[in-house]
């Protein structure tokens, strides 16, 4: 099943791009569909789009793989695995029509699957086995494979999961992809937050078929996916109010894509990823809790450190994911991880080119 | 120059005696891991007791340009904790209590030295589990796991160990403390963790590691299913996988496998089949059922010849000891066996299996093979004699014969055991130069003077080129000469 690669001299092309830039050390702007533009801190540069590297290269349902270049839509692709009865289990947010699966890779963000429980857990990293890229001097790079295992070299295709551009450009990735469960369902419960958290940790210690969690504003909802049988044994066990199935696709659409009323009109957002055990964030503002308990949307008015304190004391991290950034979006690094983030940096891009300060001002 | 007396008399100042081991009958025990085809005293054993003293030793040893080597319980297979001859061999078999188990958060943090099975056992209380389960999962340790990114039985459905650790802890070759990942999700920055696992102890040495634990499920239930044909047997993985099935486990035994490990397990294999498959489902008791079920009307219409369910746990774990006790009993059956590790993707298993056929006439060696089915994970054993030079020449150059196929056919040298020093001729194979360089740079980033466990992975430019010469002027390798090391 090969479909359009519009255009094998993509590559060359893309190539040619960068061999300039870096020759005259002008910097370059990866970008696509600019559907994740939002994300990172600012950077500049000439646009450089691989989108004309697009298509689907490999896939066979039964292999649980598919390849495809990284300008795909990432809606096409997702069709393409439908049309199979299977998924992307990271369930990405798309945040807009024009979304690329190269753009997903670079952005790492998986969506309300990745729970902190269950077999088929898992962000996007968990799903990479292997990806091809161009470097700073026009080299294509080959890491992983397209098999489920592989330990030949240094696991660097994870390495470009949520690397915001700044090692290369991105050509191909060769992702492992899931059966759609038989069935699935919602159910609500009315709590507040702290009953919530202590139960969405209990039920994580057991083998519940959970695949999704959301509390805001005292309802928790969470979403049960598996076999028949064992998702009607859950939902024995765990009670609580039916939703809809129609309604519910619809919900977790709307918070993946951030299409809930509670990130309407959003001026500042931050994305808090704590232990799924923390207690509340003692922080004022609004917030939206997933993952378990794992990852808490918080729009607040408080200061860029009180927010990262809080974070950070209770063993996570935060970024502004949303917002005039008037601090580093994420969490800087210790010391010694940034020495090996410079030393990466320069050898995969060592005249600098690659959509500089995105990830880190010193990137 | 001999410096063991000078580097043993500055260890001499951070550790107590008993930490620091020189004579060769001391040393002797750490001369190889579980590649026994390649051997090598290192000049001093040293087994720290606590991190600062890891530090310490590493501190000094990159002051004084000394190469160190680390190794947990050395069952690895590829050569990765090979010893060197002027360097330090850093044991961390010291380094082993269970820090904390977490039921509520289903982590547990432990020291490197801990045993895999361990993990599981200080978490069954909790009914939880550590679900990467390398066969080896009685001896070997987490660190070693942590080095290997090891997988198991379990890992199409429960993941490798990369996907079921959130964070590792470690001292660089400089001696610095530095912690990769976190118990929260998404750690900032680039997703070094991804990078360490799997770096077979060349970017730093694990001190601390924190995993993730899964509840055990209710029920769990394994199907033995026998073919009349190999290539039926590797149609019927596609299959499953093809109906929407995961199964927790999914492994398959050649006929020679079967009757290699049944004197020694007494699992009840069916000797007479061509290949047996072990398809393992676990769930609630519904759910098994279902798929049980689901399962062996998938496994009959691909031409299984005898199903057999297992009816209680412990005809369940019958079933899998004779999986888990294919190395010992290849070691009962031969004087030495040489395991390969080539993944490729499923569909190809058929046509692997016959080209490997093959080759045991070409090389005359006997290779019974066992396999991760359900990952595409290959496990010929190649049974020879260590004593005889010639056999193993000829094991080497079957086993290396076995790679360049897997390479040809979309698939990769190494699917969990890693590359060691055995696998360093099929990278010159595998990846182009610039990928190898990308390597090389990510070995600096971490390590710029190259000292820990230098010359395992990477091979070197000039070995690459000898390499190429040589498959080019003859199609064969002419193995005994070449320099190994």
């Amino acid at each position: 099943m090969v479909a359009n690669v519009s255009n094998q001299g993509a590559v060359t092309a893309l190539r040619e791009v960068i061999c300039e830039a870096a020759a005259k050390r002008t910097p370059l702007r990866i970008r696509a569909g600019g559907t994740k533009d939002f994300y990172g801190n600012a950077t500049t540069g000439s646009i450089l789009d691989p989108r004309c590297y697009s298509g689907v290269l490999a896939y066979e349902p039964s292999e649980l793989v598919v390849t495809a270049c990284a300008g795909t839509p990432l809606a096409e692709l997702e069709n393409t695995l439908a049309e199979q009865g299977q998924m992307l289990a990271f369930e990405p947010p798309h945040f807009g029509r024009t979304a690329t699966l190269g753009g997903c890779i670079a952005a790492g963000l998986a969506g309300p699957r990745r729970t902190a429980y269950g077999p088929c857990y898992g962000g996007v990293r968990d799903f990479v086995l292997g990806a091809r890229m161009l470097d700073g001097r026009g080299d294509v790079l080959t890491f992983g494979g397209s098999v489920m295992k592989n330990v030949a070299g240094y696991d660097l295709a994870r390495l470009l999961v949520g690397s915001l551009g700044v090692l290369g450009v991105i050509l191909e990735v060769s992702v492992k992809v899931l059966p759609q469960p038989a069935a699935q369902l919602t159910l609500s419960f009315e709590l507040e937050e702290r009953e919530s958290l202590d139960r969405l940790n209990a039920w994580a210690g057991q083998p519940l078929p959970l695949s999704a969690s959301v509390w805001h504003e005292g309802v928790l909802s969470v979403r049960l996916s598996g076999s028949r049988a064992a998702v009607t044994d859950a939902r024995g066990r765990l009670g609580g109010e039916l939703m809809e199935a129609s309604s519910a696709d619809a919900f977790w659409v709307r918070v993946r894509e951030q299409t809930h009323p509670f990130f309407a009109g959003v001026d500042v957002l931050w994305r808090v990823c704590v232990p799924s055990t923390l207690p509340a964030l003692e922080l004022r503002g609004m917030q939206l809790i997933e993952w378990g308990g794992a990852l808490r949307w918080l729009r607040t008015s408080q200061s860029a450190g009180e927010v990262r304190a809080a974070a950070q004391q209770g063993g996570g991290h935060a970024t502004l994911f949303r917002g005039e950034p008037g601090c580093d979006v994420f969490t800087p690094l210790p010391a010694p991880l940034m020495a090996f983030h410079k030393r990466l940096k320069s050898h995969f891009d060592p005249a600098g080119i690659f959509n500089p300060g995105r990830l880190y001002r010193e990137l | 120059m001999n410096r063991q007396p000078e580097i043993a008399s500055a260890l001499r100042e951070l550790l107590p005696p008993h930490s620091i081991l020189w004579r060769t009958e001391d040393t002797r025990p750490y001369e190889c891991d579980g590649l026994m085809l390649y051997r090598q005293l290192p000049m001093i054993v040293v087994l720290p007791e606590t991190e600062v003293e890891v530090a310490q030793v590493l501190r000094l040893c990159h002051a004084r340009g000394v190469p160190v080597v680390p190794r947990g319980a050395g069952t690895g297979l590829s050569g990765g904790a090979l010893p060197l001859g002027d360097g330090v061999l850093l044991s961390l078999a010291k380094l082993n209590r269970i820090i904390e188990v977490d039921p509520r958060a289903r982590t547990a943090t432990v020291q490197p030295g801990v045993r895999n099975l361990a993990i599981s056992e200080a978490a069954a209380p909790h009914g939880l589990y550590y679900a990467p389960d390398p066969s080896s999962q009685i001896a070997c340790t987490i660190g070693g796991n942590v080095a290997e990114n090891s997988g198991g039985v379990h890992c199409l459905k429960y993941g490798l160990t990369v996907h079921n650790v959130l964070r590792v802890r470690g001292v660089t070759m400089e001696g610095d403390s530095v912690e990769f990942g976190s118990r929260a999700p998404d750690a900032p920055g680039l997703d070094l963790l991804a990078a360490i696992i799997g770096s077979e102890g060349m970017l730093a040495v694990t001190t601390e590691v924190t995993v993730r634990l899964v509840p055990r499920p209710r029920l769990a239930r394994c199907i033995m299913a026998s073919f009349a044909d190999v290539g039926d047997a590797g149609d019927a993985v596609a299959a499953l996988v093809a109906a929407g099935i995961i199964p927790a486990g999914l492994e398959m035994l050649d006929q020679a496998a079967s009757r290699l490990v049944e004197p020694f397990a007494n699992a009840g294999y069916d000797l007479a089949a061509a290949a047996v498959l072990l398809c393992e489902s676990d769930g609630t008791p519904e759910e098994v059922a279902e798929e049980i079920e689901h399962m062996c009307a998938v496994l009959r219409a691909a031409r299984a010849t005898r199903i057999q369910v297992s009816d209680d746990e412990a005809e369940r774990l019958r079933f899998w000891a004779g999986r888990k006790n294919a190395f010992p009993a290849a070691g009962r059956a031969s004087p030495a066996y040489y395991c390969m590790d080539g993944t490729i993707p499923r569909k190809r298993l058929g046509e692997m299996l016959r080209t490997i056929q093959a080759l045991e006439a070409k090389y005359g060696l006997r290779y019974p093979n066992v396999f991760h089915a359900g990952d595409g994970n290959l496990h010929p054993l190649i049974l020879f004699d260590d004593g005889d030079p010639e056999s193993v020449a000829r094991a080497e150059a079957f086993g290396a014969e076995i790679l360049e196929r897997c390479i040809e056919i979309g698939g990769t040298i190494t699917g969990e055991h890693g590359v060691g020093v055995e696998k360093l001729d099929q990278m010159c194979s595998q990846f182009d130069p610039s990928t190898r360089e990308a390597f090389v740079a990510v070995k600096r980033a971490f390590d710029p003077a190259q000292l820990l466990n230098p010359g395992k992975v990477i091979p070197t430019l000039h070995r690459c080129a000898e390499y190429g010469r040589m498959r080019v002027s003859s199609g064969k390798l002419p193995f005994a000469e070449l320099p190994r090391f």
